[in-house]
């Protein structure tokens, strides 16, 4: 479904995608871990257009993505969540939902789909008219799954989406990750919890400094030696 | 008490143009942070348009309202032109550059409109014929407010109205909510951001361009250097409000005008500017960052 083939991309001179390469298949769960400032979310914005790629190819459903503006992306179905959730702070939690379905005209689908997230999320039902800003991290990053949900995303790509929670609420935001998956979205994951991240996701990738550098079924990277100690803590 | 009503009228007139022209600036730096000094030419460019098509139309044999309706409409829409070009070549291409750059390429703009009107047009002052009829209804009040004062009211009045709804509940409204409260995360919901700007200063510029009508018929005359001396009061409107603060700039014109207005009448027109600056100095003394402005928190 996504491919990115040799991806370079920088910000000015500094160069922080040096060669990336993944593939995430229509309906798995893809997790890219890595340590702070390894290149995770530049990876995203590049995938998203905000930051141009300098080299490389990336390709979703087999067409190029290089070039098109962010908004031409989300048309084509790749919506982002990203790191630190982003919520507009003095938009009511339901205008926040209706900007998600922005590129959107089919309202009957808008509405249904509104119902749908509040069920998943049944907070936001009652936060409704509350301003974004006034909601905790947990309830936020809630709304900002579900303001991507919104916009009826194929690939779905998540960016730390258990930055500064509870464990417990972590544990509930990975659970709904997996049943929006299995409802047919699929996930690209980046995580630095790469503990939780792992028995979530299908298959993990590793980035390193701006390289993949390892590519495996989870259950190998879990077991893997040098995943346990750099990124485990075991 | 006449006279004071009077002059809060006059006041009221004078500061609902200081807040027609304030919103573009808000609305502006509300979502790309620049302080548009070209601002206050568009509001000239809207003067200067709205009368030439009034004399075109009164020699086609055109009167009154028709006159006013038809350069009002005209006006706005050259205006519209001029605001979405100035962003294009002006704002623009320097939308990734320090913040000095694009706001000495917006006084380089305001300095290239006036002397392009100066050099076009005439450097003297020109007549504005007084295109809003004296309604009949008025008669009893004339002493105290004029006709052109209640349309020039009326009209900010239903624009601002106007503006509200479309911000609150429209489509592009609430993308250029969007767009002020997080410029990537609108990118990131699929908004166009560029064309969001656009629109932004068409609508600043159309506000304008109307409050360049109003005021040319009002005042009777116009030249190129209308524009500076409006375009900074407006400002100082905005900034009084709380710049990027929409209500903000409609109170802010009406404070300005009225301090303006009240110090002309008990003190002296010499002395008006000086008051209305030092309401300024006041205000932000008192609360730096506006009537109706929030303290900003700078993201980290």
């Amino acid at each position: 479904m996504l491919e990115l083939r040799r991806a370079q991309a920088g910000y000015g001179r500094i160069q922080a995608l040096r060669e990336v390469s993944l593939e995430v298949g229509a309906g798995e769960i893809v997790t890219l871990i890595g340590a702070n400032g390894a290149g995770k979310s530049t990876t995203l914005m590049t995938i998203c257009g905000v930051v141009p790629a300098q080299a490389g190819e990336i390709l979703f459903e087999g067409e190029s993505l290089r070039g098109l503006s962010p908004d031409a992306i989300v048309a084509r179905g790749i919506v982002q969540v990203p790191e630190g959730r982003r919520i507009f702070p003095q938009m009511s939690v339901l205008e926040n939902l209706e900007l998600g379905a922005y590129l959107r005209r089919d309202s009957a689908g808008i509405r249904r789909d509104l119902e749908h997230v509040m069920e998943l999320f049944p907070i936001l039902a009652e936060r409704r008219h509350q301003p974004g800003g006034t909601l905790s991290g947990g309830e936020q990053q809630m709304l900002a799954i579900s303001r991507a949900l919104m916009a009826r995303p194929k690939l779905l790509l998540l960016d730390e989406p258990s930055l500064g929670l509870a464990p417990l609420v972590i544990r509930q935001i990975f659970a709904i990750i997996r049943r929006i998956n299995a409802e047919g979205t699929t996930v690209f994951l980046v995580e630095q919890n790469a503990n939780q991240a792992l028995r979530l996701a299908h298959r993990g990738y590793v980035l390193e400094n701006g390289r993949v550098v390892l590519a495996d079924t989870t259950e190998k990277l879990l077991g893997n030696e040098e995943v346990k100690s750099a990124y485990l803590g075991i | 008490m006449s006279y004071f009503l009077e002059l809060v009228g006059s006041g009221l007139t004078r500061g609902s143009i200081y807040a027609l022209i304030a919103l573009g600036y808000t609305m502006v730096y509300g979502i790309i942070q620049l302080i548009n000094f070209a601002h206050g030419e568009i509001y000239m460019l809207g003067a200067f348009i709205a009368l030439i098509v009034a004399g075109a139309l009164t020699i086609h044999g055109f009167s009154g309202w028709a006159i006013l309706l038809l350069a009002g409409l005209v006006a706005a829409v050259y205006a519209a032109a001029y605001g979405y070009t100035l962003e294009r070549i002006a704002y623009r291409p320097l939308r990734n550059a320090p913040r000095l750059s694009p706001l000495i390429s917006a006084i380089g703009m305001s300095l290239f409109l006036q002397n392009y009107v100066m050099l076009a047009q005439t450097p003297d002052f020109l007549p504005f014929p007084a295109l809003i009829p004296e309604f009949a209804f008025m008669e009893p009040v004339a002493h105290i407010i004029g006709s052109a004062e209640v349309l020039i009211l009326a009209t900010s009045a239903v624009l601002m109205i106007a503006l509200t709804v479309l911000i609150k509940y429209s489509r592009i409204g609430k993308a250029m909510r969007a767009t002020q409260q997080d410029m990537a995360m609108a990118r990131l919901v699929g908004i166009d951001v560029d064309r969001v700007i656009s629109f932004t200063f068409v609508v600043g510029s159309v506000l304008a361009a109307i409050g360049g009508v109003l005021v040319g018929s009002y005042l009777g005359q116009i030249n190129f250097t209308i524009g500076f001396m409006a375009g900074i009061k407006a400002f100082t409107a905005a900034v009084l409000g709380g710049i990027g603060n929409i209500p903000g700039a409609v109170l802010g014109g009406l404070v300005l005008g009225l301090t303006e207005a009240l110090a002309a009448g008990y003190v002296s027109s010499a002395y008006e500017d000086v008051f209305a600056f030092g309401v300024l100095v006041l205000i932000l003394i008192l609360r730096p960052s506006g009537l109706l402005g929030r303290a900003v928190r700078e993201k980290v």
